[in-house]
């Protein structure tokens, strides 16, 4: 008897922790990245020094400093609200970063200021991981293979290049935001920001390689606005 | 009287520049031991011995530095002055992406690091090198933000044994250590020439066979603070997760048998070994413990 009363107890406080994160649908911020001129080509990544990876791989996959798609689509562009949304609090879910056939995954990873990220290697090799902070703490830890995840969170706001120092090919970077308000572009160079209140805002675009972009936009209602991004591509 | 002048105007340039310092510098004290530094104090001695260095800003930039590929072009070995600004630190007793202790600080200007510029300050008094670090200390703002980490736990060193040799150098091939210090840790391993530091200069990993002294100290329990730490701003993690105590006091009696000039208990333990013996005598000493003349 007991137990059935806290069953329904249970089942009350679950259906209502689902119902309460119903957003109020507002307005979008949808559009695409693109580049102008001719990016830096994408070599190869020699993987010879460290065969457990070159194996998992039939054509040897190529750097990811800039990822382009059809129709000049920029792909990994970090879209955020950078002025305009207020600060807040960190989900319960922590962000994965992935290493696997000595590469990161995803390349580029968004999470919210101290939300736990934890760091997973799947390789047969050890690396380590090196995310170069500025602003929030830099450290630096070896993980060898079939060691538990590193877990860790940033307090401050920070494009943080990432790098494993035994790896040099490999590259990333943690893109670590004060709400949950981003997105990034994929391989059509598309995004999509919704439920946005009504209100001013500052739409930032930041390519690791290109740098940042900002534009103003103002949301009224729940239309639809379109940004677009164009970054000027260096050809090294 | 023209040269007059300008020094004049160079003077007033500084004092103007070095307004906001003298601001924050009143309020940071230090306590080394029974000793505390003030940084007041610690500004003077900073701006006749350091600064040349150091640079004005405390940034790693003054004018005795010369970057890579500066004049004269230097071949990369050139080790930047630290960056008292960015604050991080290679030589702490706290984890890794913590701000390090008075006390490591306080040793570095004892210590000096050897095999770079940074000299040992043994010729100040306890109370100036105190001034000193709290006067460095004002460089950068996150001493006010951050505490400084927690001092890691180093366990007493057991006696080292054959065994604990043995397991160490397991540990060195496991944990990949080869990978940047080379299998006989010369500093020659397969990622060795493609290391930079997080200023993206570039950094050669520690030549264990031509050294007898670490950069931050010369003991076995400094030894097992460098890699049980990490030496943030550089290549070189922390070990701390995944590394037990014992193991590391393992991987320490290991590491001092590659160091095959530098009389210890442990190289003369394995010596003792017919293939400790092999081993030694087939190790080639090239180079300087920092890389220089190392074929990567």
């Amino acid at each position: 008897m007991r137990g059935k009363y806290l069953l329904s107890a249970v089942v009350v406080v679950i259906s209502a922790s689902m119902m309460a994160p119903a957003r109020p649908s507002g307005g979008t911020v949808s559009g695409k990245i693109t580049y102008e001129g001719t990016p830096a080509k994408q070599k190869p990544i020699d993987m010879s020094k460290e065969p457990s990876c070159a194996k998992q791989y039939t054509t040897p996959p190529t750097t990811e400093t800039v990822v382009t798609g059809p129709n000049n689509a920029l792909e990994n562009v970090v879209v955020y609200i950078s002025a305009g949304a207020p600060d807040e609090a960190a989900p319960s879910k922590a962000a994965v970063f992935t290493q696997k056939g000595c590469r990161y995954l995803p390349h580029v990873l968004a999470f919210q200021v101290n939300q736990e990220l934890n760091v997973l290697n799947e390789d047969q090799t050890s690396h380590n991981i090196h995310p170069l902070a500025k602003i929030n703490r830099e450290w630096n830890k070896s993980q060898p293979p079939g060691a538990p995840p590193i877990v860790d969170k940033y307090d401050k706001p920070e494009m943080i290049a990432v790098k494993c120092n035994i790896h040099p090919w490999m590259h990333g970077t943690f893109a670590v935001l004060k709400n949950s308000h981003y997105s990034i572009s994929g391989g059509d160079g598309s995004f999509t920001l919704p439920n946005l209140p009504p209100g001013k805002y500052t739409i930032t675009a930041f390519h690791e390689s290109y740098g940042d972009q900002s534009q103003e936009v103002t949301i009224s209602g729940s239309e639809t606005k379109t940004v677009s991004f164009t970054f000027k591509a260096k050809p090294y | 009287m023209r040269k007059m002048n300008i020094l004049k105007c160079l003077v007033g340039i500084a004092v103007l520049l070095a307004a906001p310092l003298l601001v924050s510098a009143q309020q940071v004290e230090t306590h080394i031991g029974k000793v505390t530094g003030h940084a007041d104090t610690g500004r003077q001695l900073y701006f006749r011995y350091c600064w040349g260095c150091h640079g004005f800003h405390g940034n790693g930039t003054g004018e005795n530095w010369i970057p890579t590929g500066g004049f004269p072009d230097t071949p990369n070995l050139n080790i930047q002055p630290r960056n008292f600004v960015a604050a991080t630190f290679k030589c702490r007793s706290t984890p890794t992406g913590t701000l390090p202790t008075d006390q490591d600080l306080y040793n570095s200007l004892v210590r000096g690091l050897t095999m770079s510029n940074m000299p040992s300050w043994i010729t100040l008094t306890d109370q100036n090198r105190a001034d000193l670090v709290a006067f460095i200390k004002t460089f950068s703002d996150r001493w006010n933000t951050d505490k400084a980490g927690t001092p890691i736990n180093v366990p007493p060193e057991p006696a080292p044994t054959v065994q604990s040799i043995q397991h160490g150098k397991e540990l060195f091939t496991k944990l990949e250590c080869w990978k940047c210090h080379g299998p006989e840790g010369r500093g020659d391993g397969p990622s060795a020439s493609t290391l930079t530091d997080s200023n993206d200069e570039p950094i050669r990993p520690y030549n264990f066979a031509a050294g007898s002294r670490f950069k931050c100290g010369t003991t076995n329990h400094d030894l097992y603070k460098i890699f049980m730490t990490g030496l943030d701003g550089t290549p070189m993690p922390s070990f701390a997760d995944v590394i037990k105590p014992d193991e590391a006091w393992d991987l320490v009696h290991y590491l001092r048998t590659l160091q095959v000039y530098h009389k210890s208990p442990e190289l003369a333990l394995w010596m003792g070994t017919k293939e400790g013996a092999e081993i030694v005598k087939a190790q080639k000493v090239r180079g300087t413990p920092t890389g220089s003349g190392v074929n990567q």
